[in-house]
């Protein structure tokens, strides 16, 4: 099946499921009226995104010198620094890193780019036994399922369908609805996997190259156990994620919590900047990053799609997306979903295969309005359709330039073009539109499954200004 | 700026063949205000369906045909907040590089949406005529994303004293028009048509009031065919309707 038909096909499952649609639609528009309880001043709001588009676009610009800064500084803190250039790249890393410590269990805290590697399924493949410890994570690795949004990965599960999933894979906790007894319940399980575990594997938000220092946001402390109590600690994020000073990271921290869960700051905030020392009681005996390409730097080169890589990863887009609410994440077949993941994924995978993604989308502009970091989403949504069906018009570096082109639909745009670029033309087609109105057909595809069909006035607007006097050059 | 003299008008292809009342009705109302309305014979389409689908070669192509109907420094309104948009904001986009880029620019910088040229320019002021009336007001996502003149329909209406506005739920949510999408991901257009459908019929409305036929099309005609009583009209026609 092509990339189009097998889209359609995950789109007309989510949208028969109407149990989950209700799901969406309760916990975004949740979302929604918390991030916008913290933002109660618009001029206050846009300076913040401004700011902070400023941070992460210099960052950017100044990438490849504040890595190696970044390397230099982490590794005077003691961190060792991996590069990876592709997802096996760096899964064999981290699976070499935990071979060579004798680890068999790990906890994980949340990170989309170890979703990116696949790196749960390459270790347990491997016979290491992993465990996602942020809750949301733990509930979907119960069921066996990808993440289906950035931030809150089990958000397409209601209460009912959490207290079943846990029902089943621990009989002998009793059965119960109850928010918070479902929460200590995971906690306990967690709690002895944490005492248990041998490595820990955790994201990064952002990496400062001032300092050397690799903060991590999260709400749970599951973050802060993973990343301390094991005598192991991985840490594996994009190299995007760097930023050049300290001074950098509160604009970008107020703006990402204040966006992504509507929080004014999170419960953790950790700021992790070397391993356990001698004098020190606690605290992982090492600690290691990973750093990913996987693409990033490809993207990076082009002046316009470089913008996609300001993204902090806060999920707004996606939560005010009138299309995700409808589909939620897993229709997308991709790792990230929704605006961001239209954006990116077909940059980082190819628009030969989930350029399609790019159909998902009204440019209703939505996304780009609440962007912390103001990428203009629906610009670059446009920006990939025309390079799916034209390879010749740039010369950018995207993967399957042209692959969408289809021999009728580009025909029939021609067709479009000779008729409305050439006034004479469309006169007659609209004399005839009108004259003909009644031949006009009652079923347009699929348009006609939810509206009747439009029919064409009996004159035209044209005709119309002229009978009324007005004039016409 | 200023009162003008006259103004451009470019009726939009949406609007020349399926809604030519509402847009005769925005020029009946810049007439009213003592401002001669040209229509240029040569108008066609902004290239705006095509661009939104990747085509730009093609969306160049008509975009630059009916550049050459308003060569005039005059204001050029359009009662549409997707294709003025398409000309204010994505014409200098689509023309960069191109021999007419400056004089796009400049054109850019003179376009105006029906309710922007109507409130920020005209300063127009409506005596309402018409009966008592409860209407929702369904603002385009470019009238108010890419526009940004969401605030302008809201000021017009609240000028016509018999009229009450009812606000839908998820009042800013698209949809799910977006030109080709509808036919590209119809059943995805359908779902969200129907939830802003739902959203209009519970607030009890006579009528669903927009500046964009495109969303006059898609929630009308699902309206249309679900056999709901509520009607959709443009708010040139409206307005026109209920005011001297």
């Amino acid at each position: 099946m092509n990339q189009t038909a097998a889209f359609h096909r995950r789109i007309d499952e989510a949208l028969r499921n109407d149990q989950l649609r209700q799901n969406f639609r309760s916990a975004l528009s949740g979302i929604q009226s918390r991030r916008e309880a913290q933002f109660p001043d618009d001029a206050q709001l846009q300076a913040l995104r401004e700011q902070s588009r400023q941070v992460r676009a210099n960052a950017l610009i100044k990438q490849p010198e504040l890595l190696e800064q970044l390397e230099e500084k982490l590794l005077a803190n003691g961190i060792r620094v991996h590069w990876a250039e592709t997802p096996e790249q760096a899964n064999a890393t981290i699976h070499g890193l935990l071979k060579a410590a004798h680890a068999r269990l790990v906890v994980k805290g949340k990170s989309m780019v170890s979703e990116e590697t696949g790196l749960n399924h390459y270790l347990e493949q491997r016979g290491i036994e992993v465990v996602e410890s942020d809750l949301g994570e733990f509930i979907i690795q119960l069921a066996g399922e990808a993440p289906s949004h950035i931030v809150a990965p089990a958000i397409h599960k209601n209460r009912r369908e959490v207290a079943e999933l846990l029902h089943k894979h621990y009989p002998e906790i009793p059965y119960t609805e109850d928010i918070d007894q479902l929460t200590q319940s995971a906690r306990q399980i967690l709690r002895e996997k944490f005492a248990q575990a041998d490595a820990g594997i955790s994201g990064v938000n952002f990496m400062v190259a001032e300092t050397g220092t690799l903060c991590l946001v999260e709400n749970e402390g599951n973050g802060r156990l993973s990343t301390t109590t094991p005598r192991l600690h991985i840490a594996i994020t994009g190299i995007e994620k760097v930023v050049e000073k300290l001074s950098d990271v509160p604009p970008l921290l107020e703006i990402l919590t204040k966006s992504a869960t509507g929080q004014a700051i999170t419960t953790y905030f950790n700021m992790i900047s070397r391993p356990r020392q001698p004098d020190e009681l606690d605290g992982p005996e090492a600690v290691h990053l990973v750093l990913l390409d996987n693409g990033r730097s490809r993207i990076r080169v082009d002046e316009e799609l470089l913008d996609t890589l300001r993204c902090i990863r806060c999920g707004s887009c996606i939560n005010y997306c009138p299309v995700y609410v409808q589909l939620g994440g897993h229709a997308y077949g991709t790792v990230y979903p929704g605006p961001i993941g239209i954006a990116l994924e077909p940059q980082r995978i190819g628009l030969d295969q989930v350029g399609s993604l790019t159909s998902a989308c009204t440019l209703c502009g939505a996304c780009g309005q609440v962007c912390p970091v103001e990428i203009p989403l629906p610009r670059l949504i446009n920006r990939l359709r025309a390079e799916a069906v034209d390879a010749r018009r740039t010369t950018s570096s995207l993967i399957g330039r042209g692959s969408l082109r289809k021999p009728n639909e580009a025909g029939l745009w021609k067709l479009w073009r000779l008729l409305y670029s050439h006034p004479r033309l469309y006169r007659l087609f609209s004399f005839a539109a009108t004259r003909l109105r009644r031949l006009t057909p009652r079923r347009l595809g699929g348009w006609t499954d939810y509206r009747s069909a439009p029919m064409p006035a009996r004159q035209s607007l044209r005709e119309l200004a002229r009978e009324e006097g007005f004039p016409h050059a | 700026m200023p009162k003008p003299a006259s103004v451009y008008y470019f009726g939009t292809c949406l609007v020349d063949l399926l809604y030519p009342k509402a847009g005769l009705a925005g020029m009946q109302l810049i007439r009213r205000e003592g401002i001669e309305v040209i229509y240029p014979d040569g108008q066609t389409c902004c290239g705006q369906p095509a661009f939104n689908a990747g085509y730009r070669d093609e969306a160049l192509g008509v975009a630059r045909s009916l550049l050459t109907c308003f060569p005039r420094d005059i204001p050029l309104v359009v009662p549409s907040g997707s294709c003025g948009g398409m000309i204010r904001q994505h014409w200098p986009e689509l023309f960069a590089g191109q021999p007419e880029e400056s004089r796009v620019r400049a054109l850019a910088g003179r376009t105006y949406e029906l309710t922007e040229f109507l409130v920020d320019v005209l300063r127009i002021s409506l005596n309402d005529l018409g009966e008592p009336m409860k209407v929702a007001i369904h603002t385009s996502c470019s009238a108010r994303r890419e526009m940004g003149v969401a605030d302008r329909i809201e000021s017009l209406i609240a000028q016509l004293d018999k009229v009450e506005v009812v606000t839908q739920e998820r009042r800013e949510e698209c949809c799910g028009f977006g030109g080709s999408f509808a036919v590209k991901q119809a059943d995805l257009s359908g779902a969200m048509v129907r939830d802003k459908t739902d959203a209009l019929h519970a607030t009890g409305a006579a009528r669903v009031i927009s500046q964009d036929c495109g969303c006059l099309m898609n929630i009308g005609g699902a309206l249309e065919k679900q056999e709901s009583s509520l009607e959709t009209q443009h708010i040139a026609e409206f307005l026109l309707e209920r005011s001297s």
